[in-house]
């Protein structure tokens, strides 16, 4: 599928829309690649996120990831929606899949769109 | 997230066998995954729809990955009661055995189904990953016998149906004279049939837990019954199931995945599988017939058991995974009673499953401990296996 141009992503297959806060989700190679998500578990509201660091995970019937903070700062809002119902994630993974908005200090290292796609098909 | 494993990425693996059927899992899309030197569907939608379709309905599988090895001669029989742990010239013409082949301090080298043809003809059909090893072993094996194998592996296609449905589809599609016998075919039974105009082998066996047959075929024919088989398959609902599903329906059934609950440290025993060694077996004249193994596992079998292989519920939600220490419980430095050797969320039962090897004090049914998930402990309850048995 086509990568949503206006978003920022990292090596770790995470992406990041800019704005007043943030939002944070995974990309659908990521998604694909994990298969049938059924279990989110993500940061509580108020919790402090660093760039980089584990911050969660992500389960499926055939494997777990961690999910990394591509930014540092406050989670103020956690996609209920998707914990209760993890499979929005692969269905709709740049809409209502996100996962986080986050009051944003700083970022870790991010790519462009083309980046992403150059990367994850190395 | 973890950058996942290039395995996983549908990214073609070029130096892997393909499958007889390649060309129809690309054309359906499927997401292909390197498996023991084979390039093999992992998925073609979702793991949770193709699992639930073989539970409720039907699913197809490709299994071409699966080794064939045909023992035939006047000895056959004689040649694999010395190279198996059990008793195949008791098994009569046209039936199925679960089997396996140890080495000589009793570790599991595969396990195996063994299919009796005829009276001078067997078919043991190996796991994908130890083909080699299992050819290598039995050859040695059966060198002093008047009989001989020859591996059929890559001329053979092997595909399943598997799910409630799969009767219907099979014999939808099977030569009108055959179909009695089709469908009499009790579980661990096979018969030649032809299926959608094609010879096959088919046996009443299966990976799943439900009902389903299997078929072997000339790999050249393999294209013509996939597509026959969806066709037919359509209004009763088959989908086409990849690994992934494969092994979460196995996991739900108890059974026992090579590499994961059995491999060279296993005996037969420490998992639960004792049943299919037959120590007491005798040759034609009623003399005790030596097997490969047979003296470590007459102490095993003797011996008090050292670890127990269970079933392990999940009371959280985060799923225990191959490899995970279970803890005595939950609590700060609770000690390690265990191994998980196979773990994950279940689709039919909607909670974590796992198979873990536990020492024998704390694999009582009803037992509570803990898995250590990437370092929080989650709570489990030991189970009785199976963890799904389907409706009878």
């Amino acid at each position: 599928m086509t990568l949503p141009t206006h978003l920022h992503y990292t090596a770790e297959h995470e992406w990041l829309e800019d704005g007043s806060p943030a939002t944070v989700g995974i990309t659908s190679t990521a998604a694909d690649a994990l298969g049938d998500i059924v279990y989110l578990e993500l940061p509580a509201v108020g919790e402090e996120l660093t760039a980089g660091s584990v911050v969660g995970e992500i389960e499926s019937t055939k494997s777990v990831s961690e999910l990394f903070s591509p930014v540092t700062g406050t989670v103020v809002e956690v996609n209920q929606a998707a914990v209760d119902d993890p499979s929005v994630v692969n269905s709709d993974p740049f809409g209502a899949g996100w996962l986080l908005k986050v009051d944003v200090t700083g970022t870790g290292p991010l790519l462009t769109a083309d980046e992403y796609a150059a990367q994850s098909q190395a | 997230m973890n950058a996942t494993p290039a395995t996983e990425t549908g990214a073609p693996v070029t130096e892997d066998v393909r499958s007889p059927l390649h060309d129809e899992h690309v054309a359906l899309g499927a997401a292909l995954t390197s498996f023991a030197g084979w390039q093999m569907p992992l998925r073609y939608t979702s793991d949770i729809a193709e699992h639930t379709a073989v539970r409720t309905a039907a699913g197809l599988f490709d299994l071409s990955h699966m080794g064939e090895l045909e023992v035939t001669g006047p000895q056959a029989a004689a040649a694999l009661d010395g190279a198996l742990v059990g008793n195949l010239s008791a098994l009569a013409n046209g039936r199925a055995r679960y089997m396996m082949i140890v080495a000589d301090d009793g570790g599991v080298i595969d396990d195996l189904v063994v299919y009796r043809l005829a009276d001078e003809r067997f078919v043991v059909v190996a796991n994908a990953s130890n083909v080699a090893v299992v050819r290598e072993a039995l050859t040695d094996r059966i060198a002093p016998f008047d009989a001989t194998l020859d591996d059929a592996s890559l001329r053979t296609a092997l595909v399943a149906v598997q799910g409630p449905h799969a009767e219907s589809i099979v014999t939808s599609l099977t030569e009108p004279a055959h179909v009695d016998q089709v469908r009499a075919l009790k579980y661990y039974t096979a018969t030649d049939a032809t299926v959608a105009g094609i010879d096959a082998l088919v046996a009443r066996t299966g990976y799943t837990g439900e009902d389903g047959f299997e078929l072997f075929i000339d790999a050249d024919q393999a294209p013509a019954l996939w597509r026959a088989l969806l066709a037919a398959g359509e209004p009763h609902g088959i989908v086409p199931a990849g690994l992934s599903a494969r092994d979460s329906l196995r996991l739900e059934a108890g059974m026992p995945l090579y590499g994961n609950e059995l491999d060279r440290t296993t005996t037969p025993h420490d998992a639960g599988l004792g049943r299919v060694v037959k120590l007491d077996k005798v040759d034609d004249d009623g003399n005790p017939l030596p097997f490969v193994g047979r003296d470590a596992l007459e102490a095993r079998a003797a011996a008090e058991p050292t670890r127990t292989l269970v079933g392990l519920e999940g009371l959280g939600r985060r799923a225990a995974r191959h490899g995970y220490p279970v803890l005595a419980s939950a609590d700060e430095g609770a000690a390690v009673v265990g191994t998980v050797t196979s773990g994950a969320p279940s689709p039919t039962l909607g909670h974590p499953v796992a198979m873990a090897y536990v020492d024998p004090a704390h694999a009582e049914p009803g037992t509570e401990l803990a898995v250590d998930v990437r370092g929080r402990p989650e709570p489990v309850r030991v189970v009785a296996l199976p963890f799904y048995r389907r409706p009878s």
